[in-house]
């Protein structure tokens, strides 16, 4: 700290240049290794005692503040909203009461085809830490992991629609990256007519953009997008937006439209995460051979025939 | 001993702070507001005690910061090695600035890491980012004074309490 006369001036700023010019080239080494390998998740595993207790103190204080709101809620607006939340409630009570009956005629119908597989829509609920690790980036974190059998690539759903994919399962949190982060694209169908089309994060909570629409293709203001299946990721015919508005790009060769993502990306709290696996990619498997029912087919029933036939 | 030992239980301590509040969540329309409190913390103790502080302790706070965030692995230790290395050089001057020149000194500073930053992610291909990314280092010029008001006045507590 204190420089004496005799020390030379030059050769001191030199050495902490040199330094310098070390240390960014180990940080550029770095960052150039984890861009091509992808080492920083398994450092985060690694270090994951550290980080999840610091994710959950920071989430600690937006906790507070919306506890302290709930209880200094007005009585009025209290009042409000439990006449509205039993309106809902009546409401769903209602559909309910016809899913019911339609699940109990699907299960009928079901074991009459004997197909049980493509009915459990295996879903686990999770809860969103509020944690923010860049606000231009729009990705979330949840309070289960791999722990709790979380794997990257799941899809993750809230009442209205697709959210996102796990791009990141530590140990007992999950990172997700939501459809409207610039870097993510999901395949989709309009439902009205079938064209399929890729939704592209637009950086803005609010908008997917569907860029290249031919311009022949049949697409309208209030148009609702549902995930095609396609692509490997996420399931089919799940809901994910909502035409907004349609313009042409600049080249004129295509239509570009604007979409709205049925899912309150910025205010679901619980977000369901799906356990059914799409359709794996590439062609379809060959239709099943027709024959006894699964429950014949049993272990302890399938030897008997086997023998009998040759 | 005992003196040191609470001064640096605070250097780390407003370190550990900063990294919280890197993480704590705002409301949607103030995120591009957040300042890069960990910046901010390494530009106090650069200038207020420049023997804790220096290249290799703002490489490994960045890498930490890294691995906290989720983000490429280097980016931050990259921001920090730079921003520590011109704080270090223009120390002795920008100790004795009064405080709005600091301020407008730690802006550009936060200007440079945020133009370093801009760099880095267009080398990695991502899109260039909404003009909000610029606020970032405005809110890092307003929150200097109080943060620099608020660790001097705990220092100056410890001193008090030891002598």
């Amino acid at each position: 700290m204190t420089r004496n006369d005799s020390a030379p001036l030059f050769a001191e700023s030199t050495l902490s240049t040199l330094r310098l010019i070390g240390y960014l080239a180990a940080a550029i080494a770095l960052m150039v290794i984890d861009h091509r390998g992808a080492y920083l998740a398994r450092i985060r595993w690694g270090m994951s005692v550290a980080i999840e207790p610091m994710y959950r103190i920071a989430a600690l204080p937006s906790q507070l503040v919306h506890k302290a709101g709930l209880a200094l809620a007005d009585h009025e607006k209290l009042t409000e909203d439990n006449a509205e939340l039993s309106r809902q409630l009546l409401l769903a009570e209602a559909s309910l009461n016809r899913f019911r009956a339609v699940r109990e005629q699907n299960q009928r119908l079901q074991e009459l085809l004997d197909v049980q597989h493509s009915l459990g829509l295996g879903v686990q609920l999770a809860k969103i830490i509020n944690v923010d690790t860049d606000p231009f980036r729009h990705r979330i974190v949840l309070n289960v992991g791999a722990n709790q059998g979380v794997s990257v690539g799941q899809a993750v759903i809230d009442a209205h629609g697709i959210m996102g994919q796990v791009i990141e399962a530590l140990p007992n949190t999950a990172s997700v990256l939501l459809i409207t982060d610039p870097i993510h694209a999901i395949p989709v169908t309009v439902e009205r007519t079938g064209l399929r089309a890729i939704a592209r994060g637009s950086g803005a909570l609010d908008t997917l953009e569907l860029p290249n629409i031919p311009v022949s293709g049949d697409v309208k203001v209030g148009d609702k997008l549902i995930t095609s299946g396609l692509g490997g990721i996420f399931p089919a015919g799940f809901p994910v937006g909502e035409i907004r508005s349609i313009s042409n790009d600049a080249s004129g060769m295509f239509a570009a439209a604007m979409a709205t993502p049925n899912a309150a990306l910025d205010r679901s709290d619980d977000v369901l995460l799906l356990h059914v696996l799409p359709d794996p990619v590439g062609p379809p498997q060959a239709a099943p051979e027709s024959g006894p029912p699964a429950t014949l087919s049993g272990d302890a029933i399938q030897p008997p025939p086997a023998k009998t036939k040759p | 001993m005992n003196r040191t030992r609470a001064n640096s239980a605070l250097f780390w301590g407003s370190l550990l702070a900063c990294y919280l509040l890197q993480l704590m969540p705002l409301p949607q329309a103030l995120l591009p507001l957040k300042p890069y409190w960990l910046a901010l913390a390494l530009v106090y103790w650069a200038l207020e005690s420049p023997e804790r502080v220096g290249l290799g302790l703002a490489f490994v706070l960045g890498l930490f910061g890294d691995v906290v965030a989720g983000e490429l692995l280097g980016e931050q230790a990259l921001r920090l090695c730079i921003l520590c290395f011109i704080l270090l050089r223009f120390r002795s001057r920008l100790r004795f600035f009064p405080m709005w020149q600091q301020a407008l000194a730690v802006f550009a500073l936060l200007l440079n890491d945020r133009i370093v930053l801009l760099m880095v992610r267009a080398c990695a291909g991502e899109a260039p980012p909404p003009p909000s990314f610029w606020l970032a280092p405005l809110a890092g010029m307003l929150a200097w004074p109080w943060l620099f008001l608020l660790l001097d006045d705990l220092r100056a507590r410890l001193r008090v309490r030891e002598s």
